[in-house]
């Protein structure tokens, strides 16, 4: 099994980032002209990147599948963003972030990459402010900020319950900018059906035009995937609907390792399912728990209301276990006590599917005034999709798959193991190990785009000045073309029995069971055996209608989900080698005896990068030892 | 429930279309809308009929890609709701729903409920954003924002850009939505250099799509984010302050 080279700059932590800025070769502004980039996905990793980079002066093309590149998933994000200003003089530092999010991802992710992350998190806020993101603000006029899971200082920027909205708005304007101005050429409602690699680098991409089916290729001399996360693989989470893992996927198979596939998080503060047509699940942001306080009826089968239930006989279980966090523990502690609660009848709710989430203490405290203006927007979410006032019962929640940490494989340089290919944003696996702390996905989705790509990328493309891209109508391009022409015609041909969505639902069931917040040895065995029983099912018996000529919603979904089978498999096949518990990752065997989750640092402080062999054999594993020069590891305690 | 649909059929923008009724039986009440559709949507591919499309994506009412009329109002009978927000609990058993795509020359239709509305990217392109390339910005604090100003900017920069405002309008005029763009910038600091040059860009672009604004105020009411009309005259006063001033005597009060 050989090693991977992260490329990890020589230095001591607060050196690497500015010795590799300076050791890292330049493109000369006037020969950025000559270079052509493209970027799939508009979301802030890849509205950040496609803006700065047009700045620079490379010709930037933009895909994305929305109508417009406003609308990615990042638009969803509510709580915030983290950054190491300090501005509120409570020791926090940059030290401090970094060792925050290295101990958050449960010691799994990569020193120098968190570090750079919590670096560039303050030239983050710079620019959004200077973009015109509303950031929440005091009364003198300067900015707020609030707390979040995992962190015992106020390091979290936001704009009411909207900051990912907000966030992406200020990028997508810089990328409007540079649309406008003819830069930046956006081509919208095109989806990315595969990555084309030529001598071993990345050539290019087929995409197809949503509207009329038309699949053509399109070259470059680097191609970023900024694609997002993978956790619409469960059916239900927090994604919006289209999020989807192909062009991570695609870039899989040829050649882009897939790091840490079962690193998965569930969100603990959920709206609980309610039937079998529920469609995604709704968070309420975490940020709730800073004045929420979460808890369940202590006595097992307890059903009556809420209101009914005396102060003495609720149990607040995290604020009991875990005294030095109480409800701001992080989310993976969070969600797999919310399961144990519901596993041994404390649940509440009309499924026994919840716990509280209670703000009547806050109101008593603050005022329902100061309660409607920090959360009034998900109160009022909560309401409409409920039918129950929060400011007068407490609110359901329960977890759901919310964020992917695993993704495709890179080097610090964000490059994948194709060269000319980057990965940014959720699409890649780098900075947070095990377990993602709140609002930092937003932060890295930013430092990757406006502050690390632009400078890493220029070191590739300097060995290829005057070098033309590969032509269009390259056999690497037309083959490509082919093979996409054919899989969809192979859809359209099945004329089976099944919906797409129901296969999608049934793959869910099988990965939230097995592949969940807890995970076995059999259950993972199990569904092994099943994902590929139920693909076979799919490829023979899914009924897609239509014709590929046409805006067809079945059609792009069944690619999606096709790719979906595959990512599923490798997943239970990754969460079944890592014999240890560590963040989101939470195997059953091994937990210590209070269950907490127990690390295995002796055989499993690596990064699993997996090899993809072609599609009759299974991936080979590869593995990057992760060095900690800085962080001691040692046992979270949130207690 | 059981409930009654109209559901406009069109299979392309340049065919014809037209009204198709269906049942939609056994919703559950705390079905969403969208879910609701979904339901039929399953229904008819198991009767060998091209489901109904119709965009959507976040289902939390914050990426404004979805948006239909229903019994002609836009995004349906809950005030400041959208589309995906809306519960089946809102209708009755056997009601009749009417179900249409927005209705305007800016946004031609794609496919039975989907439309185009790349017009609004066009008007942001114009002259929605504050030149701020990549690294160049000063400490967020240097710059202190009065906390109403950063409030109202706020409001304004609510919008999701559903297009709700434009299907709304008898005169399919987009001020609502050009305004709040506008306004989010123009209320800050930030965005006082590029204030009048902005707001005479994206109205300029505006009118090459839209109709032409006559204070009916249904957009403000048909607005899933409740975004206030009074951003339409924010926007009238700079836009005209800008035509006499050419910008040039920004600099002064
Ligand atoms: C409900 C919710 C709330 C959240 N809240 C927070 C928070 O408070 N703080 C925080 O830090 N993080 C939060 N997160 C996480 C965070 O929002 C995401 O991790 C982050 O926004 C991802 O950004 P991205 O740019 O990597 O990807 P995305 O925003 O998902 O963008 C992906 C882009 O890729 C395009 N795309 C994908 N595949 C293809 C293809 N094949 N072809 C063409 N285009 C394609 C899409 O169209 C889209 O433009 C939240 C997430 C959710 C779900
Ligand atoms: S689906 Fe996103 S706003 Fe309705």
């Amino acid at each position: 099994m050989t090693t991977l080279d992260s490329k990890v700059p020589a230095g001591s932590i607060e050196d690497k980032w500015n010795n590799h800025k300076f050791s890292i070769r330049l493109v000369n502004p006037a020969n950025k002209r000559k270079y052509s980039v493209i970027v799939i996905g508009s979301g802030l990793a890849g509205a950040s990147a496609a803006a700065t980079l047009s700045e620079l002066g490379y010709h930037v093309k933009v895909f994305t599948y929305h109508d417009s590149p406003r609308r990615a998933h990042s638009i969803s994000a509510q709580g915030g963003i983290n950054a190491a200003k300090n501005y509120h003089n409570d020791g926090d530092s940059i030290y401090r972030l970094f060792y925050d999010t290295v101990k958050g991802g449960d010691y799994r992710s990569r020193e120098a990459n968190v570090y750079r992350l919590a670096e560039v998190s303050n030239n983050i806020i710079d620019q959004a402010t200077a973009q015109g993101v509303p950031f929440a603000r005091e009364y003198g006029g300067l900015l707020d900020n609030r707390s979040f899971g995992g962190a015992q200082v106020s390091r979290t920027f936001y704009a009411r319950g909207q900051t990912g909205q907000q966030l992406l708005l200020g990028a997508y304007q810089a990328l409007a900018k540079e649309i406008g101005k003819g830069s930046v050429e956006m081509v919208n409602r095109s989806e990315l059906l595969e990555v084309v690699t030529h001598d071993g680098r990345a050539a290019g991409v087929i995409v197809r035009d949503l509207l009329n089916g038309d699949v053509t290729a399109h070259s470059a001399h680097a191609v970023v995937l900024a694609t997002g996360g993978y956790s619409n693989v469960f059916f239900l989470s927090t994604n919006a609907m289209a999020c989807n893992t192909t062009a991570i996927w695609r870039a899989h198979r040829k050649g882009a390792h897939f790091a840490n596939p079962c690193y998965t998080q569930i969100h603990p503060t959920c709206i609980p399912q309610s039937d079998e047509s529920q469609s995604k699940l709704t968070l309420m942001s975490e940020s709730l728990r800073n004045d929420g306080r979460i808890w369940v009826p202590k006595a097992p089968g307890d059903h009556r209301p809420a209101s009914d239930i005396p102060e003495s006989e609720r149990d607040y279980y995290l604020e009991r276990i875990y005294p030095a966090f109480g409800n701001l523990v992080p989310r993976d502690v969070a969600s797999r006590n919310a399961k144990t609660q519901v596993d041994t009848d404390h649940g509440i709710g009309p499924l026994r599917n919840g716990v509280y989430l209670d703000f009547k203490h806050a109101i008593d405290r603050l005022g329902e005034d100061t309660i409607r203006e920090r959360y009034g927007n998900l109160f009022e979410m909560y309401e409409r999709i409920t039918d129950d006032n929060p400011y007068a019962t407490p609110m359901r929640i329960y977890p759901a798959p919310h964020y992917t940490m695993g993704g495709t494989w890179v080097d610090y340089n964000l490059m994948t193991s194709v060269p000319g290919l980057y990965a940014i944003g959720e699409a890649n696996f780098s900075d947070h190990g095990a377990n993602r702390l709140g609002a930092s996905a937003l932060m890295q989705g930013l430092a990757d785009g406006y502050f690390v790509l632009p400078y890493t990328i220029g070191d590739y493309l300097a060995d290829y000045l005057n070098v033309d891209p590969v032509p269009t109508d390259h056999d690497v391009f037309t083959k490509a073309i082919a093979e996409v022409q054919d899989r969809t015609a192979r859809f359209l041909a099945t004329k089976g029995r099944r919906s797409v969505d129901w296969f999608h639902r049934e793959l869910g069931k099988i990965m939230l069971e097995e592949c969940g917040m807890e995970r076995s040895r059999e259950g993972l065995e199990k569904a092994i055996r099943e994902i590929p029983q139920l693909k076979e099912e799919f490829e023979s018996d899914v009924k897609v209608l239509g014709a590929n000529e046409s805006f067809n919603q079945s059609l792009e979904k069944v690619g999606r989900v096709a790719d979906f089978f595959e990512l599923a498999e490798l997943m239970c096949r990754d969460a079944l080698d890592r014999e240890e518990s560590c963040g989101g990752h939470f195997r059953v065997e091994h937990q210590t005896e209070e269950g907490e989750a127990l690390r295995n640092d002796e055989d499993f402080t690596h990064v699993s990068a997996w090899e993809w062999n072609g599609p009759d054999e299974p991936q080979t594993k590869r593995k990057e030892e992760l060095v900690f020069e800085n962080v001691k590891l040692a046992t979270r305690s949130y207690k | 429930m059981d409930v009654i649909l109209s559901v406009w059929r069109q299979t392309g923008p340049n065919t014809e279309g037209g009204f198709v009724r269906y049942e939609a039986n056994n919703i559950p009440d705390h079905a969403s809308f969208l879910e609701m559709l979904d339901i039929v949507n399953e229904d008819l591919n198991d009767r060998d009929e091209e489901p109904i499309a119709f965009d959507h994506d976040c289902r939390e009412g914050i990426c404004g890609m979805c948006g239909v009329m229903i019994n002609g109002q836009a995004h349906g009978p809950q005030l400041g709701t959208a589309t995906c927000q809306l519960h089946m609990r809102k209708f009755k058993d056997g009601d009749t729903i009417r179900i249409e795509p927005w209705r305007a020359d800016g946004f031609p239709v794609i496919r039975d409920l989907a439309v185009d509305r790349s017009a609004f990217d066009r008007i942001v392109e114009a002259g929605g954003f504050i030149t701020v390339p990549t690294g160049s910005a000063p400490d967020a604090n240097l710059i202190p924002v009065p906390k109403p100003a950063a409030e109202a900017s706020m409001d304004a920069a609510a919008c999701i850009g559903c297009g709700a405002c434009v299907a709304a309008c008898p005169n399919s005029a987009a001020q609502l939505f050009t305004s709040a763009k506008v306004a989010h910038l123009n209320l800050l600091p930030q965005g006082q250099a590029e204030r009048y040059t902005r707001v005479v860009a994206m109205v300029d672009e505006m009118e090459q799509w839209f109709g032409a604004c006559s204070n009916h105020g249904e957009c403000e009411i048909a607005c899933p984010k409740s975004i206030s009309i009074d951003f339409i005259a924010l926007m009238n006063r700079d836009y005209i302050r800008a035509k006499f001033r050419q910008g040039r005597l920004a600099g002064q009060r």
